[in-house]
């Protein structure tokens, strides 16, 4: 397997980032690269010039800013699974920065790359929606914060526009207690479903594998607000909601097993 | 047989450490992809994305002017360079229908992966990169999918053959006699069983390398393969190269499992291509190019009928199956159903059978021998239907099995379909392996938990399986069409410093023979291993051989050692009674030295006795110089290995997902040589029955697509979802070879699927689930669990 | 483009394309053919080396992104004299390998799996490996053997 041919450069700085991402419209960034790399050596991305931020050491951290924590973009899910600060303060996120994968895709794969892929059946990104997390990007027009929940649009689509660069990822304290259940075959798979859900004041549930992106049960969350049982939450989590079929679960399955999943989750909530 | 030399302490059936490892594990052992040679061309096999199409045009203009390309060529191109189709080895029917396959598809493409065109270039990358620039036409067909289907003809996968059967097979001994069981029984169950495809997947993709000597005009073929010798044979065959010109090397081979045991495409073209370029010629093969263009395994559809007396004792055993051999039929592609064949009634006793295979064409990747090639079909079969008489007549699926066992003293067991099982203690070896799992505390807990309304239910899965293996007697063959014989060579050579050299024709890709050869052939000369070497897998060096497969490499490859080594013992005796001036009936041997009964000091060490052989200076009359001896060794009958294996699993009745919690096996492969080489063929043997069970399946779209030829969507198992295993053994020596010796290197992946299959039906029976097909996804076992409580 | 590494202690410098993958690299540029390729999905972990200490698939890794890094291979485990190092040596009492192919890619993700865990146990040690596939040994003897070599290299709970 071989990507087709594509020009390389390396980013010195945030700023530098920028400027040589606009220089060519096919350029993509790439961190890890756990992602791209695999989708380029099937061919199925062949971008013209990758800008490689892997060096941009400065977008690798975990900080405690009070009422939030802030996670670099270039923070490798191996960090976040074994950040004793997340540990403390936000376990979730390093238990499901725990299933990603495997060991050595977590090595290299980044929470920003993760989060900025946008795939709907990626782990880190339910969690961060259920987490009411926020996303930092910067580009031509400056910095902005962009909500979990208006940031994940659609199949491998984000708010950030190609020439932005995601540096940062703020997620609140506050949780109570939480839970995250991901249902695959074999452990180094992706999920079929996995369910996110998240007691921090009210309770948030989001979706795995669900759909073309990350998803809020708002049928769920709905129930919950008006005082249902948990059996009665769950058995709306999946409203509204018409998750794909594939090779793992027919769509009927994924519907079932969100169901389950979630009244599993949220009976750990309680 | 001949008396074994008498030693302190033989090395037969100790954990030696193998001799393999250390270079395997530096990373100093070659596999084909890691031979480069300077000049090499690489090149690139464009493949069908149609499953059946016409071709009506190729372009190949732009690809031909990449960068570093050397030549494109489709099928006309090469016409030249085939003296033959492509070989199939076993027409197990005069009658069978055998359409011609060559190396490129010319007009017609008739499964996605079938090969259109090849790019010649200096490196992989611009192969790659050219192939990429070919344009092709197709005119889709209907495709050709399942199986029933086929078996209609509706459409046809090879249009001038008019059908797509192509070959029936029966074994009726006496119909009647089966009709009147039938008719006569208490209890008759009919079940109907998928195998379903699998992909052998072995961790190292295929890879070629062909060298040509320009000037002798001779060529050295590199092949990830395990028939080296069948390879060199058929290879010369097709492409019209004298055998003599034609040096076939497997190098270090990362398993194989029955996909390389084969003629492929690839290896004919990288040889006709360095003919044609007088270049050598690499290939090496992509993960999701394998799953297409390498075989599949499997893939049947099974109609197992069981009669029983009211006691559940068998009366008669009559099975139908379709078996998938997919667009053309490869070396042995035809005969893995008849490997099958003889066995659906397993280890219970019955006298009357009745088996009929159809082989049907499909617009599928072809399918071959698969480790374990027809007999893990037989065993599921019986296996899964012996459970569902047990339901039937209402008793445990153990005492089902125990009222039906053969006994001992049956042995040898004359088979309804005409086998002679060699030997065996079945209820002995079935007893061991319930006891050591607690079998009656289990099925306690099951009740138990059955009754606290527990919604994760426990199943308990029993296997017995038996199988013939040690391919094989040649007369056998030749009564089954095969186009080859069974035997096996081997060659043993004391050299003059006393080190010995052991020839042969086995072509390990894992099991290791070196090992294990070498302890043979210690335990009879009593010299040390470290002096032993074992040569193998390079038709050089190893001119005669059958290869590897089918169980066969120890009870055929190893008795050959044995019987070698014993004939070089022989002739050094006579050369040490010679030199001592002794009878030879007066010398004893012992760890290396021949020694003169009664006579201490005066000996004669086999060092001595080598060199001897080599200066020849002073050998009896008549005897010719030096210490070796060869052996073709062809065996009398197969063996039969059995045993017992044990499933407990957990089933999550509200996501359907299995939990393998225990997994036992008490298996008995007659004596055993090395029992670390042993357990660790029983456990890899598992993990891949376990993996039909539960993980894989070739799936294919109504338009012949394969949907996952990857192993990210192929789901090969990996150590976190399975279990260590408990192994346990009975030890019946097989009567058919002198070491006694069975087989053991698919013992495990016969056993294991239906034992995990019985155990996920027996933790839902209680809920009416009958029948679950493979592999018990999560979503396959919810929906039964659904369809059972809605019925 | 001029890329540069050390692997196994030696400084390497080759001019590839920016499209070679770290695998490629080893094995082609370099001549380190010890590293296999088992899938083209990042799946098998036959291709698993140690980058900076850490565990990574190197057909996932583009050449250009090793840049400057220190890359161990199986090639550099054992004593320049051969001695096997202590977990190689357990693979091969525990028969922990059969074709081998599946190897040194098991055993460098074993490598970094034992120096980031202390007190592994059997289940660690099994999800620990989720991303190595093998077909021959059905994993049994391969856990045996990072086991057998935590303890010894003693970081063993
Ligand atoms: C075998 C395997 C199994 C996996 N299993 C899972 C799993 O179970 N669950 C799971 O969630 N994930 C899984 N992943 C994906 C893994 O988590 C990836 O590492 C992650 O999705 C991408 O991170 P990266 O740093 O590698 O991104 P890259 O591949 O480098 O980039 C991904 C995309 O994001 C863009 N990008 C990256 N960083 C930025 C940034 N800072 N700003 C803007 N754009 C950016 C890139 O341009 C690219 O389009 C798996 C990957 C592999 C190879
Ligand atoms: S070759 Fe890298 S994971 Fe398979
Ligand atoms: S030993 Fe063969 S794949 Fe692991």
């Amino acid at each position: 397997m071989y990507p087709s041919k594509f020009d390389y450069v390396r980013a010195l700085s945030v700023d530098d980032a920028l400027e040589k991402i606009a220089s060519d419209e096919e350029a993509k960034f790439i961190a890890g690269g756990h992602s791209l790399v695999p989708l380029m050596k099937f061919r199925l991305a062949t971008p013209s010039l990758l800008v490689d931020i892997g060096g941009l050491h400065d977008l690798s951290y975990i900080k405690d800013e009070g009422d939030h924590l802030a996670i670099g973009a270039l923070t490798r899910h191996t960090e976040v699974e074994h950040s004793q600060l997340l540990q403390a303060e936000l376990p979730m996120l390093s238990y499901v920065a725990s299933l990603v994968g495997d060991p050595q895709v977590r090595h290299r794969g980044t929470i920003g790359g993760s989060v900025a892929h946008g795939d709907g059946a990626s782990d880190l990104p339910a969690a961060l929606l259920a987490l009411d997390a926020s996303m930092i990007a910067v580009g031509p027009s400056g910095r902005r914060e962009i909500p979990a929940k208006e940031f994940f649009k659609g199949f491998l689509e984000t708010a950030l526009s190609p020439d932005e660069l995601l540096v940062e990822i703020k997620v609140p304290k506050g949780v109570s207690s939480w839970s995250y259940k991901k249902f695959n075959r074999r452990a180094q798979d992706w999920a079929i479903v996995g369910v996110a859900a998240v007691k921090n004041g009210s309770t948030k549930v989001a979706f795995v594998n669900m759909g073309s992106s990350p998803l809020r049960s708002t049928g769920c969350e709905d129930a919950l607000r008006s005082g249902a049982t948990i059996e009665e939450a769950a058995e709306r989590a999946a409203e509204g909601i018409e998750p794909p079929s594939d090779l793992n679960a027919s769509s009927e399955f994924r519907v079932h097993l969100a169901k389950v999943l979630t009244r599993r989750a949220l009976e750990e909530l309680s | 047989m001949t008396q074994v030399a008498e030693q302190g302490t033989s090395v037969i059936g100790k954990k030696v450490l193998r001799r393999e490892d250390p270079a395997l594990l530096a990373g100093e052992s070659k596999f084909v992809a890691d031979l480069d040679v300077p000049g090499a061309l690489n090149i690139f096999v464009l493949r069908s994305t149609a499953a059946n199409a016409r071709i009506k045009a190729i372009d190949t203009t732009a690809a031909k002017e990449s960068k570093g390309v050397v030549a494109v060529y489709v099928a006309a191109d090469l016409e030249s360079e085939w003296a033959g189709p492509m070989p199939c080895a076993w027409p197990v029917t005069a009658d069978m229908k055998n359409p011609p396959h060559y190396p490129l598809a010319k007009d017609t493409v008739r499964y996605v992966g079938d090969a259109v065109a090849v790019v010649v270039a200096e490196g992989a990358e611009e192969a790659a990169d050219a192939a990429a620039l070919i344009e092709v036409t197709y005119e889709e067909l209907p495709a050709v999918v399942d199986l029933e289907e086929a078996a209609k003809d509706t459409h046809l996968v090879h249009e001038s053959l008019g059908t797509n059967t192509s070959y029936v097979w029966e074994l009726n001994p006496n119909p009647e006699a089966l009709e009147r069981a039938f008719s006569s029984a208490k209890y008759v169950v009919s079940e109907r069983y998928i195998q379903q495809r699998l992909i052998p997947a072995a961790m190292e993709p295929r890879g070629v390398l062909a060298i040509p000597s320009p000037i002798g005009g001779d060529y050295t073929l590199y092949s990830a393969t395990q028939v080296p010798h069948i390879l060199k044979v058929m290879a010369a065959l097709t492409l019209g190269i004298a055998e003599t010109k034609l040096r076939v090397i497997a190098p270090s081979v990362g398993g194989g499992f029955g996909s390389k045991l084969n003629v492929y495409a690839e290896e004919l073209l990288c040889l006709a291509l360095s003919r044609r370029h007088r270049r050598p010629v690499r290939w090496v093969e992509e993960r999701s190019e394998g799953g297409q263009a390498t075989i599949h395994g499997r893939g049947q559809v099974q109609n197992i009928e069981l009669a029983a007396d009211e006691n559940g004792k068998l009366l008669g055993v009559r099975v139908s199956l379709i078996a998938d051999m997919g667009a053309y039929l490869q070396l042995v592609t035809p005969g893995v159903p008849l490997l099958g064949a003889f066995l659906y009634h397993g280890v219970y006793h019955v006298e009357n059978y009745g088996f009929k295979a159809v082989g049907v064409f499909t617009n599928k990747t072809p399918t071959d021998a698969y480790r374990g090639a027809g007999r893990p079909e037989a065993t599921y079969a019986i296996e899964r239907a012996m459970d569902a008489l047990a339901r039937k007549v209402g008793v445990d699926p153990a005492e089902i099995r125990r009222r039906n066992l053969i006994q001992p003293e049956q042995f040898p067991y004359n088979s309804p379909a005409g086998l002679v099982f060699d030997s065996g203690d079945y209820p002995a070896n079935f007893k061991v392996a319930l006891d050591r799992l607690g079998y009656s505390k289990l099925r306690e807990e099951q009740a138990q938990r059955r009754a606290s309304g527990s919604r994760r239910h426990l199943g308990i899965g029993i296997s017995f399986f038996v199988e013939m293996c040690g391919l094989a007697p040649s007369r056998v063959l030749a009564s089954l069409n095969y186009s080859a014989g069974g035997w096996e060579s081997a060659t043993v050579r004391v050299l003059p410093t006393s080190k010995v050299q052991v020839v042969t024709g086995t072509a390990p890709h894992g099991q290791g023979h070196e090992t294990s050869w070498a302890m043979i052939v210690a335990d009879k000369l009593g010299v040390p291993l470290e002096d032993i070497e074992v040569l193998h897998s390079d038709t050089a060096i190893a001119p005669h051989g059958m290869d590897t497969y089918g169980s066969r490499s120890l009870s055929v490859g190893g008795t050959a050692v044995h019987l070698a080594t014993e004939r070089v013992l022989d002739k050094a005796r006579k050369l040490a009674a010679h030199q001592l001036e002794v009878s030879e009936e007066d010398l004893e041997y012992s760890s290396g030295v021949f020694s003169v009964k009664g006579v201490p000091g005066k000996v004669m060490p086999l060092a001595g006795v080598a060199f001897e052989a080599f200066t020849a200076h002073n050998l009896p009359d008549g005897m010719e110089p030096n210490l070796e001896a060869s052996v073709s060794w062809d065996p009398p009958n197969f063996t039969f290995p059995y045993g017992t294996h044990l499933a407990v699993v957990e089933v999550d009745e509200e996501t359907g997902k299995v939990e393998l919690l225990r997994y036992l096996s008490i298996d008995d492969c007659g004596n055993q040589i090395n029992p670390l080489i042993v357990e660790g063929q029983i456990h890899g043997g598992i993990v891949q029955g376990i993996a039909q069970a539960l993980y894989e399946e070739a799936v294919y779209d109504r338009d012949g697509n394969l949907l996952n030829p990857s192993l990210a969507d192929y789901l090969v198992p990996s150590a976190a979802e399975m279990p260590s295993f408990e192994l346990g053994q009975t030890v019946t020596p097989s009567p058919t070879n002198p070491l006694g010796v069975k087989g053991i290197g698919e013992a495990g992946t016969i056993a294991s699927t239906p034992a995990i299959m019985n155990a996920i039906v027996d933790a839902l029976s209680h809920l009416g689930v009958t029948n679950i097909e493979m592999p018990a996804s999560p979503e396959r076992v919810w929906r039964a669990i659904q369809d059972a409580v809605a019925s | 483009m001029k890329v540069s590494m050390k692997i196994n202690g030696v400084e390497y410098e080759r001019d590839v394309e920016p499209r070679r993958l770290l695998v490629h690299y080893i094995r082609e540029d370099v001549g380190l053919t010890g590293t296999n390729v088992g899938c083209d999905t990042s799946s098998c972990g036959a291709c698993t080396v140690l980058m900076d200490g850490k565990s990574v698939k190197s057909c996932t890794v583009l050449a250009v992104q090793a840049e400057g890094a220190e890359i161990t291979t199986i090639e550099g485990l054992a004593e320049p004299d051969g001695t096997l190092h202590p977990l190689q040596r357990a693979f091969q009492e525990c028969h922990g390998l059969q074709c081998g192919y599946c190897t040194p890619g098991m055993v460098m993700a074993s490598l970094s799996l034992i120096k980031e865990n202390p007190g592994l146990d059997e289940r660690k040690v099994r999800e620990g490996l989720e991303g190595n596939l093998c077909r021959c040994t059905g994993y049994h003897n391969i856990v045996k053997a990072v086991l057998q070599a935590a303890d010894e290299m003693g970081v063993k709970a």
